[in-house]
């Protein structure tokens, strides 16, 4: 089925891209992300099941520079996700389909996810004092 | 239209369309499982990101005494179990979508799910002995 040349529909490189679709594989992408960030979850929970010594080592890790830049990745990932996922709980309940709001609220979510990361961060900041 | 008997444009039988279980044969289970899961993490995300917030920079004592909380426990648990099971329903659908090789896409979907599944006992596991552990 495969070896059969069917005709193909114009895909991505064709159309130009719109908040709707790039917000769409956004929430896609970022949901692979937040797999990741869910095994960091784990192997960071596990390091301070091996005791005092294995956390320090995940904490000087979280905490490089390095470690920052992956988790200032993971904090955005998740609020995007959880914006636009209540965008998609609203279309399954039916509400918000017209173009007016579809593009309102797609970009209430850019905002808001970037708005809560980095409220996110400054608040964590301020909590260890050294902004 | 008023009069156009619908019975002969209908593929599905009767009783495949009283079953409701589509081709897959799962009906809408999958789609409603993401988002029952997704409606549990809403509020578990957000009180585990304000969790990370207060515990920006500590050290493994206020971590464990942190942990020992009844309370955080039971909702890292539930964070675990919610987090890893929307995952799970989430990757499938996009390897489904992406990978068109019938061995590939087996096996990536069983790293999926036994993967999901290896990591929540884990994560379940080390919070367990964080918070029982003196």
């Amino acid at each position: 089925m495969a070896d059969d040349p069917r005709p193909l529909s114009p895909h991505l490189q064709i159309y130009r891209p719109q908040v709707t679709s790039v917000l769409s594989i956004t929430h896609r992408l970022t949901g692979v992300v937040l797999a990741f960030a869910a095994l960091l979850l784990t192997y960071w929970l596990a390091s301070a099941a091996y005791g005092p010594e294995s956390f320090a080592r995940a904490q000087a890790v979280l905490e490089s520079w390095f470690g920052r830049l992956v988790l200032f990745g993971f904090t955005f990932s998740l609020f995007y996700h959880l914006c636009n996922g209540i965008r998609h709980l609203g279309w399954d309940l039916g509400w918000g389909f017209d173009l007016v709001k579809l593009r309102l609220t797609g970009v209430l979510v850019i905002i808001a996810s970037m708005g809560l990361t980095v409220l996110s961060w400054m608040l964590a900041y301020g909590h260890v004092g050294k902004l | 239209m008023v009069n156009t008997p619908q019975s002969n444009r209908e593929l599905r039988s009767k009783l495949g369309r009283v079953r409701g279980m589509g081709s897959t044969r799962e009906g809408v289970h999958h789609w409603w499982a993401q988002r029952m899961s997704a409606v549990a993490l809403l509020p578990l995300s957000l009180w585990f990101v304000y969790s990370l917030i207060t515990l920006t920079g500590s050290d493994y004592a206020s971590f464990h005494a942190w942990m020992s909380e009844f309370g955080n426990a039971v909702f890292t648990v539930l964070l675990l179990v919610a987090m890893f099971h929307h995952a799970q329903l989430g990757l499938t659908v996009v390897i489904e979508d992406y990978v068109h090789s019938e061995l590939w896409k087996m096996g990536m979907l069983l790293v999926v799910k036994y993967g999901s599944v290896l990591f929540a006992a884990s994560g379940i596991f080390a919070v367990l002995k964080i918070s029982l552990a003196g």
